[in-house]
């Protein structure tokens, strides 16, 4: 429970924007500027990544090398991913919206350790300063997932500065994650019961236990690659009775569950947009709660389902596949339940809305290419083909940055106290939603064909899929820009916004927009469950869970 | 928009493709059918009715669908597990061919000791096995045609084998990331009639078969200064040693097999055989690998009760 005698007082000196000296920022405690401090930092990566991306793509348009050269070329993927992976992806959500957001629907004055939220900032920062000084250096040319024993043994580029780089970026993320699990167990206001939190709540939780049990992995394996470059320690060398495979279990053991801390905060966004956008409560609340913690726990058990070619036992690659088909029950079961919540809804096609539809269909394509991948017989075929560049981009672009776009969209007059152009915003939705399709739909085919992933020269028959592809990347590139124009402009000139422009539920939506810094005037007190969009007349049913007793406003 | 078959398994595979092709319309037709229809028929401020859900729609549904969903989890597991299983060994009497790959080249060796470089020239309707390390880094064999993959790791030996039925050449690319040319560490798979082959096979620069090599190696190499059974030094014999259960001095026991014998040589203190002295050095960095490939044929074809180097 937070301490009620802060917040007495008169919290109108201002909103959380009101003191703008770069000190004042620099050293905020604020989750709120420290929210706004993650975002201006992914943006930045966001479009390195998205550079090194057209570079690519632009490459790609001919089969033979046209632009940068083939050690060029691979330095130019190995920096799309690692900045795409741990400079955007993990961090996105929840840094921004999870900073932002998380302590204001739990009700709560700021995360549970204010200076270690600041603290993981920096730490990113200094990551991203790393892997910047790499690709001025020079870059590094081992992928972004640093085989064995090509990164630790033949690789001539700055592989060391580039592990430095996301092991630093790895503590940032365990600091967020501890400090959101403290801030849900230990601040959540009166009345706030476990099965009242928003479902962007229960996602944060979700993801900041994945964060917390998976990223030490990484580190260590990050370490033994630096270990063996550097003192020659053999531990993945087999001339010297190493083991190259024991590498990849490490980094898998990571790499998967970090999927889940992509698509998870995702999964939270979507379901509050479109309770709010259906005006409907979300349907089947507790299995949608149910799976993520399912997702988030079984997430940790299929890391083999990379390696069925590795030459892992035969016997594991089953025991792998099996738990792979498993877990896609409980994505299958979020898919159908927020198709349920709008049924018997009262729905507006805002952009966010459009944003979430989208996500709901990529996601859904890119959750069933993951079952052909399941299967050992198949996956033989595609793996380290562009079907699985095209699966992995669905779920990581087509789902998790659509989310991120819509929850920019619908949480913006929140974090700005500013409406934005509808009419421009939706344009760039449905922009983004085609591009998409376009750029990342013709690398199934190229991929079921054979085409290998990684490839610089590429043999002439796949060229008519990747000038599709290439092609819709320049319809996708220009959606990706459009939202600086009209947000910025919004900045500017945009309407001011009401405390609750979108008639939400949800305490963040009580509070005046931006927010002032103090959050709440007074503590506030929970008494109903969350999206009460419509009120419920089913005492004729079966006794329901008590947040949902038929009541009016928080 | 298919990709050639060229074996009886990879029609299997695209079958198994179809299944899951068939099965995910379904879903996204199913899921993009309600998003559109909820959409339109519940747009705000339509007629349609509302208010709490029907009696119906309550937790049996979320269960239901739960169900099904596991169900045809389990289901796509059991139907691609047992297509898999069929494939995990090799027919005994398949051709074996030993593949060498390094940055950035396949090497590839008959059992004749017919050698091909980015090539592989094998016989239409004849299982081959392909017994694959590497000199450097982790790289990938991969045949799209035949549908198979498997990659190559430094220190150890992996195998695939493969029926191809259909005449013609198939791409082969490396699809392990690799290092700078990469993505021209491609070659191709031959696939000939039987007779086709033989000729090809009698046309290329005859050595010495693969045993015959090795068992040069063996006594140019120094193994048959002790491995012999005139030898002074206290070594096992090592006749007929291929496939047999080796007691280790751990006392555990291990399946004398391609890998242990690579171990053996290279890296000879890792495993040593009950009741002899870890006196074997290691020929790490001494022997190559197209060498210790050679030696292995050797011992595999050495007759059981006869162990000196002819």
């Amino acid at each position: 429970m937070e301490n009620a005698g802060v917040l007495r007082g008169a919290p109108d000196t201002g909103s959380y924007l009101s003191e703008s000296s770069v000190k004042s920022w620099l050293t905020t405690t604020d989750h709120k500027r420290i929210a706004i401090l993650y975002a201006f930092s992914i943006t930045l990566f966001f479009f390195l990544g998205g550079v090194a991306a057209t570079i690519i793509r632009l490459e790609l348009f001919t089969p033979n090398g046209d632009i940068v050269s083939a050690d060029g070329y691979n330095r130019l993927f190995t920096l799309h991913g690692i900045v795409m992976v741990w400079f955007f992806l993990v961090p996105s959500i929840p840094t921004t919206f999870g900073n932002f957001l998380l302590p204001l629907m739990i009700g709560a004055r700021d995360v549970a350790f204010p200076k270690l939220n600041l603290l993981s900032w920096y730490l990113f920062v200094i990551a991203g300063l790393l892997t910047v000084a790499t690709l001025l250096a020079g870059g590094v040319d081992t992928g972004w997932t640093f085989y064995t024993p090509f990164s630790s043994l033949y690789s001539n580029s700055n592989v060391l500065l580039a592990a430095a780089g996301v092991f630093v970026a790895g503590f940032s993320s365990i600091a967020t994650g501890i400090n959101f699990i403290a801030t849900i167990h230990m601040l959540r206001a009166r009345g706030m019961t476990w099965m009242r939190l928003p479902l962007f709540a229960w996602a944060m939780y979700a993801t900041s236990l994945v964060m917390v049990l998976a990223t030490p992995v990484l580190a260590m394996s990050l370490l033994l690659i630096s270990v063996e470059r550097i003192f020659g320690l053999p531990i993945f060398d087999p001339r010297a009775g190493g083991d190259p495979l024991l590498f990849q279990h490490l980094f898998w053991f990571y790499s998967h569950p970090a999927v889940y801390i992509m698509i998870l905060p995702a999964m939270g966004v979507v379901s509050e947009i479109i309770a709010c956008e259906a005006r409907r409560r979300v349907f089947g609340y507790q299995f949608m709660v149910y799976a993520m913690v399912a997702i988030a726990v079984l997430g940790f058990l299929v890391w083999g389902h990379h390696m069925f070619v590795s030459g892992q036992s035969p016997y594991a690659s089953m025991v792998f596949s099996f738990l792979s088909f498993v877990i896609a029950v409980p994505s299958a079961i979020k898919v159908f339940n927020w198709t349920g919540t709008l049924y018997r809804g009262q729905i507006r096609f805002s952009a966010p809305m459009l944003y979430a539809l989208g996500f709901l269909g990529l996601f859904t394509i890119g959750g069933l290419t993951g079952l052909f991948l399941a299967a050992i017989p198949v996956d033989v075929h595609v793996t380290d083909t562009y079907f699985v560049v095209a699966h992995f981009h669905y779920i990581m672009v087509g789902a998790s940055v659509s989310a991120f776009f819509g929850g920019l969209h619908f949480w913006w007059p929140k974090i700005t106290g500013r409406l934005y152009s509808e009419k421009f915003a939706t344009l760039a939705a449905i922009t983004m939603f085609f591009g998409f399709n376009f750029t990342f739909f013709p690398q199934f085919i190229a991929g079921y064909l054979g085409m290998p992933r990684r490839y610089y020269h590429y043999a002439p028959e796949y060229q008519i899929w990747n000038v599709m592809s290439s092609s819709g990347a320049v319809i996708l590139a220009a959606a990706y820009l459009a939202p600086l124009a009209y947000l910025g402009w919004s900045l500017v000139r945009g309407e001011r916004a009401s405390a609750n422009p979108r008639g939400a539920t949800g305490l963040e939506w009580s509070v005046p927009s931006p927010p002032p810094t103090e959050n709440f005037d007074r503590p506030p007190v929970v008494t109903v469950g969350p999206y009460r969009y419509h009120p419920e007349h089913e005492t004729h049913q079966a006794p329901d869970h008590p947040a949902h007793e038929p009541q009016r406003s928080a | 928009m298919m990709p050639v078959e060229a074996s009886a398994f990879a029609g299997r595979v695209d079958h198994l493709f179809f299944l899951l092709i068939g099965i995910s319309v379904v879903i996204i037709v199913l899921v993009v059918t309600l998003v559109f229809g909820f959409a339109v028929r519940y747009r705000s401020g339509s007629k349609a009715k509302r208010g709490p859900l029907p009696r119906w729609v309550k937790r049996e549904v979320e269960i239901g669908w739960t169900a099904v969903t596991l169900f045809v989890a389990l289901f796509l597991f059991w139907w691609a597990s047992s297509a898999q299983v069929e494939e995990w060994t090799p027919p005994p009497n398949a051709l074996e061919i030993h593949v060498v790959a390094k940055q950035w080249m396949w090497k590839t060796q008959h059992p004749d000791g017919v050698r091909e470089i980015n090539a592989l020239h094998v016989p239409e309707g004849v299982p081959v096995k392909l017994v694959m390390t590497s000199q450097d880094v982790i790289h990938s064999f991969f045949v799209p045609a035949l549908r198979v993959k498997q990659d190559v790791l430094p220190g150890r030996y992996t195998q695939l084998w493969f029926n191809a039925d259909r005449v013609g050449k198939y791409h082969l690319f490396c699809a392990e990331y690799c290092g700078t040319d990469h993505s021209r560490m491609t070659g191709s798979v031959v696939v000939m009639t039987q007779g086709d082959y033989a000729r090809w096979l009698a046309a290329q620069p005859q050595g010495d078969d693969l045993a015959a090599q090795g068992a040069k190696l063996f006594v140019s190499m120094g193994c048959s200064g002790c491995h012999s059974e005139g030898a002074r030094v206290h070594a096992p014999s090592l006749a007929g040693i291929y496939g047999t259960l080796q007691p280790l001095s751990d006392g555990s026991f291990v399946r004398a097999d391609e890998g242990y014998l690579r171990d053996s040589i290279m890296l000879p203190r890792r495993q040593v055989v009950a009741g002899y002295a870890p006196i074997m050095p290691s020929f790490e960095g001494i022997a190559s690998e197209d060498q210790v490939v050679a030696v292995i044929a050797y011992l595999k074809a050495m007759p059981k009760g006869r162990n000196e180097a002819r």
